[in-house]
């Protein structure tokens, strides 16, 4: 099958990359554009870990074609912050040792800077909730809600 | 796990996406939600997907003469926020906080999730419970049919290779109904184990007529005809006994998700619970 033009914009830059149409929007970024910052994990919808920012709004980035990238506005999480300028998420997120081998985490930041957005998030168990499409092997989720908590009471001038 | 090679096509009208199903082996992908999984796996390798995202005519939620009509690429997430439906049917912003995860409410549409007909998913029992008819649009023009027509079986519906499924009308309700939904999952966000939706009229302290929808405890989602008939002019009081055998004479899946006894029990326990819900929110607008 033959390679198609797309062009997209990826973190605020526009560009045109040659790939299949069917290759998986995740192998694009992560091959094609050396973004390796969205992780692959279940490859069918269920882990989380390839979450992206579509046109403004989270998706499963394996579970779209390169060929459905064509004309979109793309985020990773390379767009949210660097090593150097953290994000206020992964600022969270490192003091509440929200993670630790870190393979799901760039999936956990693309959903919560998405749920504290749209969504109330009152009580823990609504941020668990919230964050059901998100699976994490190692921190047993405890940490990942406590960071979340803190920005959650950070948005709404509430002090803990 | 990567999918096979396709010939890919982004038609921009529901004309050219129909011209574009003229293929033996051609298949639509709206969300993709649950054909990705399938294509990922090789499960399906079809040779042409037509794209109807960019048919944005699809997207919208309008009111028609005596209801509401629901394009076929509406979005679960949309359909949650949408204003006129919350106001119509509150019970579909009630039932898609059940449907999937956050990014999958975001790509999921209703019209994939009926084309795809799993017996516990939530659009097809709320469509089912709502009466809606649902639009289909062929080479010799739209036709519409009822979700009893419709489904036949997990995966399988009326829908002709070569048709699109454009929408669903859902009829209003009267304006003293109450609506409820709810379900049993394992994890939030998992596929149902039993779902049930309820409308109810009331008739001064009796229930002056109801409606109950049952998924996840057949091949497609269930209307209670015998138990909505014996509804009519009962009191809240009753309904538990009405209820009590209502899925005895079932046979759902015995599966690793549950078996079919624990599902045939949940039943009546759900729709208990979604009509005096629903009965209740019928008292609090009369
Ligand atoms: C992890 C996970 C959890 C999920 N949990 C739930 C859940 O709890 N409840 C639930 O209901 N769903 C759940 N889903 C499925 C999800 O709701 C899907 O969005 C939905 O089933 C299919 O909609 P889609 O738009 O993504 O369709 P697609 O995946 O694009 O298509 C599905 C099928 O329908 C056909 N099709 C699509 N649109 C049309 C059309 N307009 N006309 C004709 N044929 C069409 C396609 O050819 C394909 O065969 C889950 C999915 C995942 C990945
Ligand atoms: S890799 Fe996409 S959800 Fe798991
Ligand atoms: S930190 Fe290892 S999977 Fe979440």
């Amino acid at each position: 099958m033959t390679a198609i033009d797309i062009t997209l914009t990826v973190n605020g830059e526009t560009m045109t990359t040659r790939a299949e149409p069917r290759m998986l929007a995740s192998d694009f970024l992560r091959e094609k554009l050396g973004l390796t910052g969205t992780h692959v994990g279940c490859e069918h919808g269920v882990c989380g870990a390839c979450t992206i920012k579509l046109n403004g709004v989270t998706a499963r980035s394996c579970l779209l074609f390169a060929g459905q990238l064509d004309g979109a506005e793309v985020t990773t999480v390379e767009g949210l912050g660097s090593p150097r300028r953290m994000h206020r998420i992964q600022e969270a997120f490192r003091k509440h040792h929200a993670l630790q081998c870190g393979f799901c985490t760039p999936g956990f930041l693309m959903t919560v800077s998405e749920i504290l957005e749209t969504e109330e998030l009152r009580t823990d168990d609504d941020i668990r909730d919230a964050l059901s499409g998100n699976l994490c092997r190692c921190t047993g989720y405890e940490h990942i809600v406590r960071a979340v908590r803190e920005l959650v009471n950070e948005r709404d001038g509430v002090t803990a | 796990m990567k999918p096979a090679s396709f010939e890919y096509l982004r038609p921009g009208t529901v004309d050219e996406a129909i011209a574009a199903l003229d293929h033996e082996d051609a298949k639509i992908i709206a969300g993709g939600q649950s054909l990705v999984p399938m294509m990922n796996f090789r499960l399906v390798q079809p040779e042409r997907l037509v794209d109807i995202n960019g048919i944005a005519d699809l997207g919208q939620v309008t009111a028609v003469d005596g209801g509401v009509r629901i394009g076929a690429l509406v979005r679960h997430a949309q359909a949650a926020r949408d204003t006129m439906l919350g106001t119509a049917f509150p019970i579909i912003g009630e039932a898609m906080r059940h449907v999937a995860h956050v990014a999958i409410r975001n790509r999921g549409t209703i019209g994939g999730s009926l084309s795809h007909a799993d017996p516990s998913a939530e659009w097809p029992l709320l469509v089912s419970l709502l009466d809606g008819a649902i639009e289909i649009t062929g080479k010799s023009g739209v036709r519409t049919c009822g979700t009893e027509e419709f489904f036949f079986s997990p995966l399988m519906t009326d829908l002709e290779e070569d048709e699109l499924l454009t929408g669903v009308v859902l009829p209003s309700l009267p304006d003293g109904a109450g609506m409820a939904f709810d379900e049993v999952s394992q994890r939030a966000g998992d596929f149902a184990v039993v779902a049930c939706g309820a409308v109810v009229a009331m008739d001064g302290p009796c229930i002056g007529s109801a409606r109950l929808a049952l998924g996840g405890l057949g091949d497609t989602p269930l209307r209670a005809t015998e138990v909505e008939v014996a509804l009519t002019g009962a009191t809240l009081d009753d309904i538990a006994g009405i209820v009590a055998d209502c899925a005895v004479d079932l046979e759902p899946n015995d599966d690793m998700h549950a078996s079919a006894g624990y599902r045939r029990s949940l039943a009546p326990v759900l729709a208990r619970r979604v009509l005096i819900r629903a009965a209740e929110r019928a008292k609090g607008k009369t």
